[in-house]
């Protein structure tokens, strides 16, 4: 028996887990795998609650992307009691959600992405750290403090929560924006979109380049993506239907109601969370096999822009173009979801801004009727960490029987095991290796977080 | 000389942390000069076994303020709670999840094996399976509140706390002081809604399927009560604070009723009770309420607040 490494916690991700690497004799890595030790049980103990209590109850299951839980937890809700929400408290939906992304790209590439690329993946760990960034760059690091408050401030002045909210309600939203509001928000989110034009760039000139084989080789693997999209392909991450795209390209498009038909969960008797997988690929067969994964795709930002065929709005098309040209359709590379982040960062400043221009958005008409029944509702919609699938079914007092949930960061348990054997594989030999390897392996893993 | 502080997250969703972010401005005044982060797993890369990895006792740095969010579900996370406790001087517990068990608490309605059973054995993308079992920590008996495992000094209470209170109790600790606590004031109290003390909306608590009563154009003090129109809000039971320093409570912001984040207005109330009081006060039938055993003890299912109710021979 050889050596075993234990990372624990991973740090600068969202949630607690542990990786564990195992050498063989030789010091070569025989096995590695990636832990999550936590289960809270939502399915269980939302069974009984009232189907309106939902989204308020769901938005716990992360505090990173509660608004995204909230939001497809009220479509869910929606779809349960067969209601469809006014037109103007669906655009308000949707601006939340994009304002709701803004401050965590903010959060994800400067404080838990950065120091690993702009202090290098080698510096003494007790540095590597958003305050490390601080001191090697103190303006910027209080223009990205004040910009990502400013980001959760106004959505907070707005509707109270920030982190929890309870705006959405099943048929609608709760409150209206006023137009004191609508003028307020669209000055600062003028701010927020050159501040994600500067970030972007910031990253594509100066940070990516120096990490050119990090990038070409860190916990690259081959898996395909999931993603939302409109009826004509473009990306969304409100509404739309779901794209399971294959590793050579080609996909498949279907409605929420039939994720079950597509995706399939196996279990590991290691690490609690589920492992989703494409189950009409490979005769339905799931395989972490780094030479031959079967069934293995990868969700959240990179997974988005993947499956999507073009972008809505005119600065973040021209990033994905950019983008495109130099790593093709899909790419694999993981370190490239750092990337990829910050292209829908500038599409969710433009969407905002498009949706305060719109005049709609100020309307009084927010909440349609809703009538208690039993039913059955599927609602997505796309979390920075990927899709969320929350399907619920209620008797007919409107209680909820049954739940299921596949939640962003579950997508992403096998490909994140498939990253992590990947980079301690190459990273590690005869027995040797030191804090900045091991740090290296824990980036395959920021990479998809959140 | 700065305060060395250390921080975990249990059986938490993160919410606490970002709570902590959004001090904002202030906690770049705060950190590193008064404040050092010795472990955060969310910023900081300290590890429970040693920068290699090849520790085989889980160990956390001494520091003056250990900080914990999340309520207590495995036993991996009491070792941790213990080893905290052991290494800190003042341990706070932040956020509902950590002082009263919060939503993940609600799990406490049923039994430990029953949970896994459910979530294993009855899932319509995969068959019937057995939970793992393998390295995963067991576990706890039920979901505990951080003081069920260890002595806490400061509680801050929210899901998530208000910045401005994290930030207050930080402040303090940093210039020496051992204790902070919250006022015991309701959210009723620091509500500005028209109260009458009586119900408008008839003796049966209404479901929240329509928007309440209010004119968006008119600030929020020409609202009337939501209690009072008839709906539930736990404003009356849970303690003042989720607006910080100032401000609306922040659901009736949004329009929307209290669902008692901020937990019991005094530790170890029983907001089941109390609520049930305030109910009957108005003239309103607390046994029109749906789903009442879990909703009014939403956010505080530890403490055996709430426990499986014995099987009443259905299945
Ligand atoms: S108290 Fe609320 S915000 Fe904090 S960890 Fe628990 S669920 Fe998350
Ligand atoms: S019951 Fe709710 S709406 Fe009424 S005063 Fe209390 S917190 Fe405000
Ligand atoms: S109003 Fe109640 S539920 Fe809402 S944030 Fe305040 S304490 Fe929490």
């Amino acid at each position: 028996m050889g050596k075993m490494i234990q990372i624990q916690p991973v740090t600068r991700i969202e949630g607690h887990s542990r990786v564990v690497v195992e050498l063989d004799d030789g010091g070569n890595v025989s096995d590695a795998r990636f832990h999550v030790f936590a289960l809270r049980g939502f399915e269980m103990f939302c069974q009984g609650r009232p189907v309106e209590e939902m989204p308020r109850i769901v938005n716990r299951i992360c505090g990173i992307c509660p608004w995204n839980h909230h939001l497809a937890s009220v479509k869910a809700t929606d779809a349960v009691f067969g209601v469809t929400p006014p037109p103007a408290a669906v655009k308000l939906r949707r601006l939340a959600q994009h304002m709701a992304y803004i401050p965590d790209k903010l959060l994800h590439f400067y404080f838990l992405a950065a120091p690993d690329f702009v202090l290098g993946p080698d510096c003494d760990p007790s540095t590597r750290n958003v305050i490390g960034i601080a001191k090697a760059n103190p303006e910027l690091a209080r223009k990205v403090v004040r910009m990502r408050q400013s980001a959760a401030m106004m959505l907070e002045e707005w509707l109270g929560k920030v982190i929890h909210p309870v705006a959405a309600v099943t048929g609608g939203f709760s409150r209206p924006l006023l137009e004191k509001e609508r003028e307020k928000f669209l000055e600062g989110y003028k701010e927020q979109l050159e501040f994600a034009k500067f970030t972007i760039a910031f990253a594509r000139e100066e940070v990516f380049p120096k990490y050119t084989e990090a990038v070409e080789s860190l916990g690259v693997i081959k898996t395909g993506f999931i993603g939302t999209v409109t009826e004509d392909g473009t990306h969304d991450i409100y509404d739309g239907k779901l794209r399971l795209m294959k590793p050579d390209g080609s996909y498949d498009d279907f409605s929420y109601e039939q994720y079950t038909d597509h995706i399939g969960e196996h279990i590991e008797a290691w690490t609690y969370p589920k492992m989703p997988f494409a189950k009409k690929w490979a005769s339905g067969e799931f395989s972490l096999d780094l030479d031959e994964p079967k069934g293995i795709y990868r969700s959240n930002a990179l997974a988005r822009i993947n499956v999507c065929d073009k972008i809505g709005t005119p600065e973040a098309q021209k990033e994905l173009d950019l983008f495109r040209e130099k790593y093709g359709r899909p790419t694999q590379l993981t370190l490239l979801y750092h990337w990829a982040r910050l292209i829908e960062l500038v599409n969710n400043c433009e969407t905002v801004i498009q949706l305060l221009e719109d005049p709609e958005i100020t309307s009084r008409e927010i909440r349609s009727d809703v009538q208690v029944k039993a039913g059955r509702g599927v609602g997505c919609v796309e979390a920075p960490r990927g899709t969320l699938i929350h399907d619920y079914t209620a008797d007919e007092n409107g209680l909820i029987s049954s739940v299921n949930l596949i939640v962003g960061t579950t997508h992403n348990q096998a490909p994140i095991n498939m990253s992590v054997k990947k980079a301690a594989q190459d990273l590690i030999h005869g027995g040797e290796y030191d804090q900045g390897v091991l740090n290296r392996i824990e980036m395959a893993i920021r990479a998809y977080d959140p | 000389m700065a305060v060395k502080v250390s921080s975990e997250w249990l059986n938490a969703c993160s919410g606490c942390e970002i709570s902590i972010l959004n001090i904002g401005e202030t906690i770049l005044d705060l950190i590193p000069d008064k404040i050092e982060l010795v472990h955060i797993p969310a910023l900081v890369d300290s590890k429970y076994y040693g920068q290699l990895g090849d520790g085989t006792k889980l160990e956390l740095p001494k520091a003056t303020v250990g900080l914990i969010s999340g309520g207590v579900r495995t036993e991996e996370h009491a070792e941790v709670v213990r080893e905290m406790r052991d290494k800190v001087d003042i341990l706070v517990a932040l956020g509902t999840c950590a002082t009263d068990g919060g939503i993940p608490a609600q799990a406490n309605m049923w039994k430990n094996e029953d949970v896994l059973k459910k979530i294993f054995g009855d899932c319509p993308t995969h068959e019937p399976a057995g939970h793992p079992t393998e390295i995963v920590p067991p576990y706890t008996d039920s979901v505990l509140a951080v003081d069920e495992v260890a002595k806490v000094d400061i509680y801050i209470p929210g899901c998530p706390p208000h910045p401005d209170w994290i930030a207050d109790a930080l402040l303090a600790l940093v210039e020496g002081k051992t204790e902070w606590a919250l006022p015991e004031r309701s959210v009723c109290d620091t509500c500005p809604v028209i109260r009458e003390k009586k119900s408008a909306g008839g003796a049966a608590i209404k479901r929240p399927l329509e928007n309440y009563t209010y004119d968006p154009d008119e600030p929020i003090e020409k609202m009337r009560c939501i209690m009072e129109q008839g709906y539930l809000c736990l404003g009356a039971v849970t303690r003042a604070g989720c607006a910080g320093k100032s401000g609306v409570p922040r659901c009736i912001q949004a329009r929307q009723a209290c669902r008692g984040c901020f937990g019991p207005i005094r530790r170890g109330a029983k907001p089941m009770v109390d609520m049930m009081g305030a109910l009957s006060s108005i003239g309103q039938d607390a046994k029109s309420l749906v789903d009442r055993r879990a909703l009014l003890n939403r956010f505080v299912g530890a403490h055996k607040n709430l426990r499986p109710l014995p099987q009443r021979g259905k299945k």
